[in-house]
This record gives structure tokens, sequence and C-alpha cells, in this order.
């Protein structure tokens, strides 16, 4: 499986005058440099980069890869992630030059295949969050967030209203960057407490709003791998106070042609193709974060849409548009992926995505329940959270759980998020797990617990098959070494 | 279904161990009313060959850069890139991770994100460099916040000479947190910031001022006087730079620079019609290193003693420090930075000077040749690997025909500035060949 064999930096391969690459001699007549560039602009210093042959990179990034763990490797139940199979004929498809050489400032004539592409992909997102009208440019999840509370802020502003709603309220079971997203509009985030069954406390949140009340920023199912039963009364609370519905999509696998978020009352909703539409996660991203809109928004979209006008796809900027979030138009080449992620399955095969992801995270569920802490004991979605609680009382953390779970040859679940639940474990098996795969989980699991309560300490100072052992992460933070220096 | 492998019997199987007769029964939280009734409106699934058939079709009615021959740039940029970069972005153990949050089995893309920083703080001449942001707009974006926060100053100087979609992503950002942004006019001879537009006072409270470098119109801003003006003002400069210059142009380190940012795009990635690309992000003292947004990743040891590697400084981010985090960034670009490391690694310094190089020349060799048929450049100022041109023209309807002939042509300016009416930003890479640009000037002559 992983090799242990350590790798060394590219920089310390490097012997002078090595190279890897040959551009093309220069074909056009020199100009004198002086001619072109005044001395003082011309750099003094050679940039460090390394003096490598093309097999020494090759060998360096293929030894590198083998220290990895990925989807294509092994089970990697990394919750609030999604981390299904990404389907390997999407990448030939991303790689076709039709896609991948368009300039994005190529006249509309030339690239009618990408708008159309694009159009669609804007109306089959719009069409999964029942809302109005969606924009593909926003690159993930965080920055749809972000865009969505912009637009928030232009709404309200149109009505006068910008200077007083200055509260987001976020609930505490919230991921992270919902409210970072909401400090980045200046919004002053209030944290709305769950109630016994892991939803939104209704009545604490009655009591909340109000006309400083910007809107509120929720996921359903939320982070808890559990459906808000009075997400009908959360919405009328807010948009009776006047305030706005925030759907942050992480979660949108469970919910594919079951429920729709704009049927719930929200008003933005944000997709990560990188989760729910198979694109993959490429180490940390791209990622991509469109966000649709209910009509009363959707002329604030961040431009430009595609749109269709007598039968040709054209740009254009809806009329109260709040500008743009990044350059262009998206992170297309990821679009690319996710359209033909929902052409392979259709409305059929995506509902069958999210009734599979919900059986398969219910199984592991049930076949956990009696070896962990189950806080929250209904059915979930596609997700659910596990509390170490007692094994903490054994003297094992989570974070034990989570090392030892890598000598399995499995990536951990995500850990102590949410925030609600002590020693948490978030589980998220997904729909393109093999039965065999869950079941060989469910015996690591069991393992472990057993372990802790007989053997803590062996649990404590895993994991032992990995290609380095447990690393010290403080050492890190306090002496930051963050790029390689050449020795003097 | 295609990637589901559960079969029947073990749906049943998992059905009979819940103890329910069907799926819809765990979506009982779901209210009845707000239940999707009708299938989603979405066309029927497609196997693979017909998906294959199908997208082959619409990415064909497409006209690409493989049958154009290219002088459009202005942010995307169509640079060769060695056969490599793919066949290693391409492997799965990188392609489908995701954030190193188990370090113990990430050390691959850990290391990776460790060389990316490190060829990114050499590159520009800077102390470090985080693991990548989502493009350069939205890196530059961020960095008018970092400086903002640690100047303690909630104004920001961007020049009109900046990238106009760059212009637009920093002021939405800036307006939404109440910092206020003043654009810095141009000279009109010399394509450059009007440096005699500076007045100490207008310094006297910005928190930084953005330099892009080269600018938009490709001419090479005066670094050196800028860079004093506005330390002696006690703002931070931010250089918003191209990375494929800083092969023959001075590090933004040199010169005082406290931020550095830009689009890495022309190392390893394709133009993907604009994206994904990646923003790099790079600062010097650990005053701002401490503040930077985004992924950092640090060198240490496990419990016996071998080097390795985990995210770092992590209490600047979101998921520790929500709504006092640095920045709200989560996911990044880590794969495209990946390609542009190994791209880098692959050309080595050598080969970035020449691909530098070849840009400069070549691109003086365009101009030199459209002059010489009477199109102008329209600045004075020293260009890199872009530069603007005036001649009696509609440029719309050049580029038409340009088309016809083969060629995508520049971007007409006037629209975003109503001075350059008549004018054209024309790019030109180590990839284009003498050849291509003799045919090019030879078909711009029959139509000027
Ligand atoms: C619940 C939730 N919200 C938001 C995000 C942010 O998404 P992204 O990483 O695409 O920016 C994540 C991603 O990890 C998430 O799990």
């Amino acid at each position: 499986m992983q090799t242990k064999k350590p790798v060394p930096l590219i920089f310390e391969l490097s012997s002078p005058g090595r190279r890897g690459y040959r551009y093309p001699e220069l074909d056009v007549p020199e100009t004198p440099m002086e001619e072109l560039l005044p001395k003082e602009h011309l750099r003094r210093e050679v940039p460090k980069l390394p003096e490598v042959s093309e097999i020494e990179v090759v060998r360096h990034y293929t030894g590198l890869s083998r220290l990895n763990h990925g989807v294509d490797v092994g089970f990697y139940p990394l919750g609030s992630c999604t981390m299904k199979y990404n389907p390997k004929v999407n990448e030939d498809i991303a790689r076709l030059p039709g896609f991948s050489l368009l300039h994005p400032y190529q006249p509309e004539e030339t690239v009618q295949g990408a708008l159309k592409l694009m159009y669609k992909l804007q109306s089959y997102l719009t069409e999964i969050a029942g809302l109005s009208a969606t924009t593909l440019q926003p690159a993930a999840g965080a920055h749809g967030e972000l865009t969505g509370l912009m637009l928030m802020r232009a709404y309200h502003r149109e009505r006068g209203e910008d200077t007083q709603r200055k509260e987001m309220l976020v609930p505490d079971s919230a991921h992270g960057t919902n409210p970072a997203s909401a400090m980045m509009v200046n919004y002053k985030v209030r944290e709305v407490p769950s109630d016994a069954r892991g939803g939104v406390d209704v009545e604490a949140l009655r009591g909340m709003v109000g006309p400083q009340t910007a809107g509120i920023m929720l996921t359903n199912p939320n982070t808890l791998g559990l459906f808000d039963e009075n997400i009908c009364e959360v919405a009328k609370i807010i948009h009776d106070a006047g305030g706005l519905l925030y759907y942050d999509g992480a979660n949108a696998n469970a919910i594919m042609g079951y429920v729709r978020p704009g049927d719930m009352g929200f008003d933005i909703v944000h997709f990560n193709l990188h989760k729910t539409f198979s694109t993959p996660h490429g180490g940390g991203g791209p990622g991509s974060g469109p966000i649709a809109v209910s009509q009363r928004l959707q002329d604030y979209l961040p431009g430009p849409l595609v749109s269709k006008r007598d039968g040709e796809y054209v740009w254009e900027y809806p009329t109260k548009s709040i500008g743009r979030v990044r350059s262009f138009f998206g992170n297309f080449g990821v679009l690319v992926r996710a359209y033909a992620y929902i052409r392979s399955h259709g409305p059929q095969g995506l509902m069958d995505v999210s009734d599979t992801a919900v059986l398969h995270a219910n199984y592991l569920m049930r076949k956990l329940q009696d070896d962990f802490d189950l806080p929250y004991d209904r059915h979930c979605m596609h997700e659910f959270v596990l509390s170490g609680k007692r094994q903490k009382n054994q003297g094992v953390r989570t974070l034990d759980i989570a090392k030892r779970l890598l000598d399995y040859g499995v990536h951990s679940p995500t850990v102590y998020f949410p925030l609600i639940v002590e020693e948490a474990l978030m589980v998220e098996p997904t729909e393109t797990e093999t039965l065999a795969t869950l079941d060989a989980f469910v015996e690591a699991m069991k393992q472990i617990a057993i372990e802790a309560a007989e053997e803590p300490e062996t649990v404590r100072q895993a994991p032992y098959n990995t290609p380095v052992r447990r690393l010290d992460d403080a050492l890190a933070a306090r002496k930051p070494v963050l790029r390689w220096t050449p020795r003097s | 279904m295609r990637y589901i492998p559960t079969t029947s019997e073990e749906r049943q199987h998992m059905l009979d161990f819940l103890g329910v007769d069907s799926v819809e029964e765990l979506f009982d939280a779901v209210p009845d009313r707000i239940r999707t009734e009708k299938p989603l409106p979405l066309p029927d699934a497609l196997a693979e060959a017909q998906l294959m058939r199908h997208m082959k079709e619409l990415s064909e009615s497409n006209v690409s850069c493989e049958h154009l021959v290219s002088f459009l740039g202005a942010g995307s940029y169509d640079h060769l890139i060695p056969a490599v970069v793919n066949h290693i972005t391409s492997r799965g153990e990188f392609l489908t991770a995701y954030t190193p949050y188990q370090a113990e089995i990430s050390q691959g893309v850990l290391q990776v994100i460790f060389e990316f920083q490190t060829l990114i703080a050499e590159l520009t001449g800077m102390d470090a460099a985080n693991a990548s942001m989502y493009d350069g707009a939205t890196s530059l974006a961020e960095a008018c916040l970092m400086a903002c926060n640690v100047a303690r100053r909630s104004k920001v100087l961007l020049p009109e000479t900046l990238h106009p979609e760059w212009v637009d992503v920093v002021k939405l950002y800036m307006e939404n947190q109440d910092i206020s942004v003043q654009m810095i006019p141009w000279n009109r001879e010399t394509g450059t910031m009007d440096v005699a537009a500076l007045h100490e006072d207008a310094a006297g409270d910005a928190a930084c001022l953005v330099i892009p470098y080269p600018n938009f119109f490709g001419v090479i801003e005066d670094v050196a006087k800028l860079s004093r003006w506005i330390h002696d003002a006690g703002g931070l400069l931010v250089t918003a730079a191209d990375p494929v210059s800083l092969g023959l142009l001075e590090a933004p380190g040199a010169f005082g620079a406290d931020i550095v940012v830009g689009e890495g795009q022309p190392f390893g990635n394709t133009m993907n019609f604009g994206g994904p690309g990646f923003g790099f992000f790079a600062c010097s003292g650990s005053k701002l290193i401490r503040r930077m947004p985004g992924r950092i990743v640090g060198e240490t040891v496990d419990t016996e003693g071998r080097r390795g590697y985990v995210l770092t400084l992590q209490t600047r981010e979101q998921h520790i420090r929500r709504e006092k985090a640095t920045s709200n960034i989560c996911s990044n670009q880590a794969l495209n930075a990946l390609a542009g490391a190994v791209h880098l690694s692959v050309i080595g310094p050598q080969g970035l000077k020449d691909v530098a190089y070849q840009c400069l020349q070549k691109t003086a060799y365009l101009k030199s040749q459209l002059r010489d048929i009477g199109i102008q450049a329209a600045f004075s100022g020293p260009t890199f690997r872009e530069f603007v041109v005036q001649a009696d023209a509609n440029w719309d309807e050049v580029n038409k025909r340009l088309l016809d002939h083969g060629f995508l042509g520049g971007l007409p300016l006037g629209e975003r500035f109503p001075e350059l009416q008549h004018c054209v930003l024309l790019s030109v890479t180590e990839a284009r060949t003498k050849d291509e640009i003799d045919r090019f000037v030879h078909a711009l002559g029959g139509l000027c």
C-alpha cells in the first residue's frame, strides 16, 4: 500500500546546469536588451528553482503521490466533504481541447458550445435548488457564501435597510466558513443555539430576530447530518422579520430529487460542485460554488451570466448586478465535469445518489451506535456524528481514534466538528462505496473501540503503518518553517 | 446506477438491518408539504459512450486555441506547458485527495504545497507564501484586506492601470467591508500610473498602494519610486505580479513589496475559458505572515524524529477562529498549484529565464513589425509580453476578419477605457512562432 520511503525535497535534487525541459530556439531577430528594458527593472538575483531532469521530476512526484491517500486509494469518509468517486471519463472530457484551450475573451460566436454548457448547467442547478437563477462564478463554497451575503446586502440596501440589518444568524453547529463569510461583509454574527433534537432552537430564534436581522445561514441537513423538521417555521420567522435565508449546500448530496432548498424557504443556495457533483477535490481544490437565488435577488447577481437570445448564447449582465467576485466566469473546467456528471445521471440517477448515500449512512450509524456514543438517536441523512466521549473517559481522544484508523488504510472521519458534539466524529460514507467497504470500516471502528478500552496506549501512539508517525503540530506552529532554504 | 455499487440484495440487507421498508422512511423528517413530487426536470441519463459523444459535440462547437493562433492575453495566456504536468496532476493520489487534514497519510500533498510555497517565495523574493487562492483577482482583494488590518487604515489606492476585472473584484470586496478605494489615474503618454498625481496627502491615510507589475497595458511601472512614496506615507506596497515576467524583471521583494499576489495560470494550467488557474499570495515579516489568508504548510518532525509536513498557523483560519478568522477561504486551488509547481520545477531557473526572454523578444518583434506597417504602439513605456496599439480601425470588425484567417486578435479597450477608443491590447507568448507573427502582421496590414 503506502511506501515509507521519505522523498527528498525537489530542491535537494538540484544539480547546477541540469535541465528538464527545453523551449524552442528563439526564432525572431533579437533586439538588444537595453532597448527593451531599462537596467533598473532587471532581476539581479536568479530565483533558486530546482535544476532537475524530467525523469527526476516524474519520480519525485510519483514518489510523493505514493505517500498520499485519495478516493482512488481507499475509503475516505470525511464528513461534510462528500468524498465520492470521481468518474474518470469526466477527466477526459474536461481535457478536450475544445474546452481546455478556450480563451475567456474569445468572441461569443466561437464559444457557443461552452456557453451552451454553462447555460444548461445554470438551469439544472436552478432546478435542483428550486429557485429562479444561478451564477457559476464563485470558485468554492465559501466564495459562494460570500457572494450570497453580498447579494443580501445589496437587497437590503435597495430597501434602505442595510445600515440597520447588521446581524447574521448562524447556528452553533455551523461550519466555520459561515461566520467567517459573514465577517467578510461586515455582518455581526449571532449564534443560534440548537435544540435537543439537533435542529435550530425555534423559540430561541424567535427571540433573536428583529429589524437588525439581515438573515440566517443554514445547511439542511445540518452538520449533524440531521434534517431540520422545523425548517418551514424557521423560514417564516426569518422572512417575517424581513431577513433572508442562505442555504449552505455542502450537504446537498442528501436531498437531490427529494426536496429543494427553494421549497424549504431559502432565498440563496450554494452548491459545492466538488462535493455533490463529484468533481475531484485535487488535494484541496479547485472547487466551484455556484449560487442559485430566488426571483427577488436575481437582478443583483454577479455578471456576466449566460442567456439565450435568438437561438444564440450570449453574455448578459443582470440589471442591478453587484459586479464580479472573481476574474472571468468561474472555474469552467470544474463546471464541465459537473455538467457531465448531471448528464450521466439524469433525474432518477441523482435521486438514486441521495437515496443510497442516506441508506449507507444510516447503516453505518446503526452498526456503530453500540460502540460509540450517538448524541442524536434518529434517522440521519447522508452523514452522522458520533461522540468519542466514552473513549475519552478511557483516556483515548477522538484524535487518537482518527490516527488509529489510518493504520487500516482508511481516511478518518472529520473530527472535532461540529463543535456542539463533544469529541465529534463525523462520518460520511457516500453512495459510491461497496457494502464490503462499509463493513470493513465497521470492523475497524469496533476494533479501535475494543483497543481503547483494553490497551488505550496502543491507540494513543497511533498511527504505525503510515509513511510517517504522528507529526508534531505544536512544533510547526511554534517555530514556523514555511519554505526550504539553501544550506549556506 | 453507474457509480453506485450497491446491489438490490445489498440494499435489502441494509434495509432489513435498519428495520425499515424503504429508504423513503429514512426521510421522515422532511415535511410532506415541501417534498418534491415530480422528478427533477433534467435530461435522461447518458451512458458513457453517449456522454462522450455529446461532450465532444459541445466541445467541437467551440473554436479553440488548438486551431486558432492567439494574440489575446489580458489575464489568460496561451503558454507552452510541458507534457509531464498533466501526467502528474492526473494521478489519482493527488487528484482525489482533499485538504490534507490527516497529515500522516497526506505527506504527498503537504510536501507539494511546501515546495510550492518555496517556489512562489523564490519567484517573488518574499519570505513566505500560502498554499494558493482562488485566482489573482481574489488574491489581490485579500491582500488589500490584510493591508488594512495590519496598517489599521481603511483606504486602498488602486491604479486604473490594473486589470479592470481585478478593479471590480477589489472594489466589491472593499465596499462590503466599508473600506474606501481611491483610483489613481494614469498617464496617456507612458501608459503608467500618473506619478505627478500622487500627492503626499493621497497616501496619508492609505493602507496600501497596489502596483500591477507589469500593468494591464503590459507596461512596467516605476516601481522604485512608487515603493518609496507609499512607504514614506506609512502604507504597504502590494504588488500584483505576472509570474512569467519575474524570470526577467526585478523581484518585488527586492524593491520593497510587503505583499505580492498574482495569477499563476501561465504555469502549468491551460486557459480553461478563464478557470481554474490559481492565485498566489506571498508576504514578508512574521507580522504579515501570521495574518495571511488560506492554508499554510510547515515543516515539523514525527515521533521518531523524521522530517514531515503539516498544515500550520491554523489559528488564523475559519475552522478555528470562525468570525475572527483572517479570511473565509477553505477550499483553494491546490491541484492547479501542483501544476504550477511541476511546471516551474521541470523548466528550472534557465527555463524561466528563457520563457520570459522569449515573451519579451517576440512581443518586441510584433511591435516593430506593426510599426513598419503604420500601426503604432499607444504608449512609450517599456513593455513585457503585452502592449497596446492604436489604429484608426473598428477592432471588433478587424477581429472578426482575423478569425477568418485563423487568428484570435487582441482585446479592444474602448469599452472600458473611453480614451482608448481605437486601441487594442495584444499579447505574444513564447508559444508564437516567427511565422505566425509574420502572417498575423500581414493579415492585419490588409485590414487596418
Ligand atoms: C458545511 C460546509 N460549509 C461550507 C464549506 C466550505 O466550502 P468550500 O471548501 O468549497 O469553500 C464546507 C467545506 O468544507 C462545509 O463542509
